[in-house]
């Protein structure tokens, strides 16, 4: 059989290394990827007010942005904001991802591809004025301001970066194991709950990450959306920077990286456990 | 066992329409190894997922012990699947996947045990059973696909193609493992192949099918050694295809030489196509002698356990002649560019209908 044949040996493909410039190009990148962020969390531990003087080493600035009362409200609802849009936008997600690759082939299933990515093409600063419009002849219509309006309008951008990753994990599962399960006298739900699931179960929680940070990020929509007095984090340290500029907000960013970083990471190790 | 009537299967719709299957008609008994045989795109695999449920029929209909099952949904057809591609739960081990099956019929947990370790033993698989699937060879990957279909205790087996990813000695092994399970339990085995020889050595009853239609069904032998038509004997083994003229329960050759055959029905006396397999006919060098057919050596083929002598007789056509080899070879075979005599063993002509 050809793939037994000991001819099949692969051609040895040079190494990227040994180009030239290649280590200018990486150390570039690198540096210009990663310096500012040094800077950033170096400085969050400056003792004095300045953002380019180093005046030595002090937790000061955590300490006034842990004990900020705008900051603890605006995080707060950052975090609520962030787990909801996400969890709806994951669930919505998966089923979208369900439906256009667990189903067979129906007329209208690119104009749905497109429909979903939407979000992805159309600028937001387009979206954040068309939600601004709506939102606001809604709000004066009900009288109803809470975050729900913020709520919705993450879910909605949040569902094309979570279906992306759920639909590239389901297009890569084989559908003869579904198949397989069907014909072993599983029913359609418990083919879902018992094979379906666990294999798509990587994907769902890349999406759920995904869409968990794309929201705590939004500057935008959110800038638009909001009612009064409804700072999140990013709008409350652009609210900041118009006025006075400390180190405190690179303490809050760094906690946000911080927390970043520790999502990633778990994401990858609870993933890289699977097949 | 099963009947399957009159089955049509069309994809696609208007100029696209493609017929999968065109009215097949066959009758599978219990506890037989069935195989279906034919070229890629010939059908079977088609008339396979018919009878697993993954398709529904155009047309016709599919008995299971005498209850029609057309309409059934897979998981409530007591008829199991092994996968080309084995289809195992990459989440689950070893024990897991052949549990599954049992688990979905809410059998009690003992009973569940008691089974996957009887499946484990028959497979023999146990000491495996809490591997994951991804940590297996593909032999082992094969058997365990295995014994989580046989597991629920299906009426019928379905095999699609299942030892075509493994090498040939291995699927050697497989081959007879396969015969020994279907003895073992009892249970229907409906096997689709294109490997003629897999057909030959593993089944009770061969369906030889191409474009869409069951050309024959028989056991081996009967395939083999009576093809009703070119087709079945161009795909099965090696064949030399020869003009003769019909009369009488008799042929003549074109190229000379009288024999007895038996007709098959519907074929009239007059010109007719005759298939002789290359390991009917002797040969010897020299010129022929009554009732011997005359011939020139054009190549000589070893192979092993036999030399292939490549003939053209006087009539333009060629004629192929496999014969065994003797130890250290007695050098009577002709050699290239001999004239040679050959003789047709008796009742190795076989009239086609087409």
């Amino acid at each position: 059989m050809a793939e037994n044949s000991p001819l099949k040996t692969k051609a040895r493909g040079y190494s990227v290394k040994t180009l030239p410039g290649f280590s200018v190009v990486a150390l570039f990148t690198l540096v210009a990827l990663y310096a500012p962020i040094v800077i950033l969390v170096v400085y969050s531990f400056n003792q004095g007010t300045s953002l380019a003087v180093w005046e030595g080493f002090s937790l000061r600035w955590y300490q006034q942005a842990a004990a900020n009362e705008a900051v603890q409200d605006a995080a707060l609802r950052s975090l609520i904001l962030a787990i909801s849009a996400a969890s709806v936008a994951t669930v919505a997600a998966t089923m979208a991802a369900l439906a256009t690759t667990r189903t067979r082939h129906f007329p209208g299933r690119t104009m749905i591809y497109a429909l979903i990515n939407q979000p992805l093409m159309v600028p937001e600063i387009v979206t954040a004025v068309a939600l601004l419009i709506v939102f606001a002849a809604i709000k004066v219509w009900t009288g109803h301001t809470s975050m729900i309006y913020l709520i919705v309008a993450h879910t909605a951008f949040c569902v094309p970066f979570a279906y992306l990753p759920i639909r590239a994990r389901l297009e890569t599962m084989d559908n003869s194991l579904e198949a397989a399960a069907q014909d072993l006298y599983a029913s359609r739900w418990l083919t879902f709950r018992r094979v379906t699931l666990p294999l798509m179960w990587p994907g769902i929680v890349a999406g759920l990450m995904l869409a968990f940070v794309i929201s705590l990020d939004d500057v935008v929509i959110t800038e638009f959306v909001k009612s009064a007095g409804q700072e999140t984090l990013p709008t409350y340290m652009l609210g900041q920077l118009r006025r006075v500029v400390t180190p405190e907000v690179n303490a809050i960013s760094t906690v946000i990286l911080l927390a970043g970083a520790i999502l990633v990471s778990l994401f990858f190790l609870l993933t890289n456990r699977r097949v | 066992m099963i009947e399957i009537e009159s089955a049509t299967k069309v994809f696609g719709t208007g100029e696209a329409a493609f017929r999968a299957l065109n009215a097949v008609n066959v009758t599978i008994a219990e506890n037989e190894f069935f195989t279906l045989l034919g070229p890629s795109g010939c059908g079977k695999t088609t008339l396979l997922r018919l009878i697993a449920g993954f398709e529904p029929p155009t047309m016709g209909a599919i008995k299971l012990a005498g209850d029609d099952i057309t309409r059934l949904r897979p998981a409530e057809r007591p008829v199991n699947t092994v996968f080309q591609n084995y289809a195992l739960f990459p989440h689950m081990s070893v024990a897991g996947n052949i549990a599954f099956g049992l688990e979905m019929l809410g059998k009690p947990k003992d009973e569940v045990d008691s089974t996957v370790a009887e499946m484990l033993r028959l497979v023999k698989m146990e000491e495996l059973k809490d591997r994951r699937t991804s940590e297996i060879s593909g032999g082992q990957q094969q058997r365990v696909a295995l014994a989580r279909a046989l597991a629920p205790h299906p009426k019928v087996l379905l095999l699609d193609e299942p030892l075509s990813a493994l090498d040939l000695k291995l699927r050697k092994e497989m081959q007879i493992e396969l015969k020994r399970l279907q003895h073992e339990t009892g249970i229907t085995f409906v096997f689709v192949t294109h490997d003629q020889e897999e057909a030959l050595t593993m089944s009770d009853r061969i369906a030889v099918m191409n474009g869409g239609e069951i050309l024959q069904i028989g056991n081996p032998k009967e395939i083999y050694e009576r093809p009703s038509a070119r087709f079945v004997a161009n795909f099965i083994g090696e064949s030399n295809f020869l003009d003769a003229t019909l009369k009488g329960g008799q042929v003549t050759l074109a190229a000379g030489g009288t024999f007895d055959v038996s007709v098959p029905d519907g074929v009239a006396d007059g010109a007719v196509s005759v298939l002789l397999r290359p390991e009917h006919v002797a040969a010897r060098a020299g010129a022929a002698q009554d009732g011997e057919i005359a011939a020139t050596v054009d190549t000589v083929v070893y192979s092993g356990e036999a030399t292939t002598l490549h003939l053209s007789l006087p009539t333009g056509e060629k004629v192929k002649a496999k014969i065994g080899n003797a130890p250290l070879g007695d050098g009577s075979l002709p050699k290239e560019g001999d004239s040679a005599a050959l003789t047709v063993a008796t009742g190795a002509i076989t009239v086609l209908r087409d």
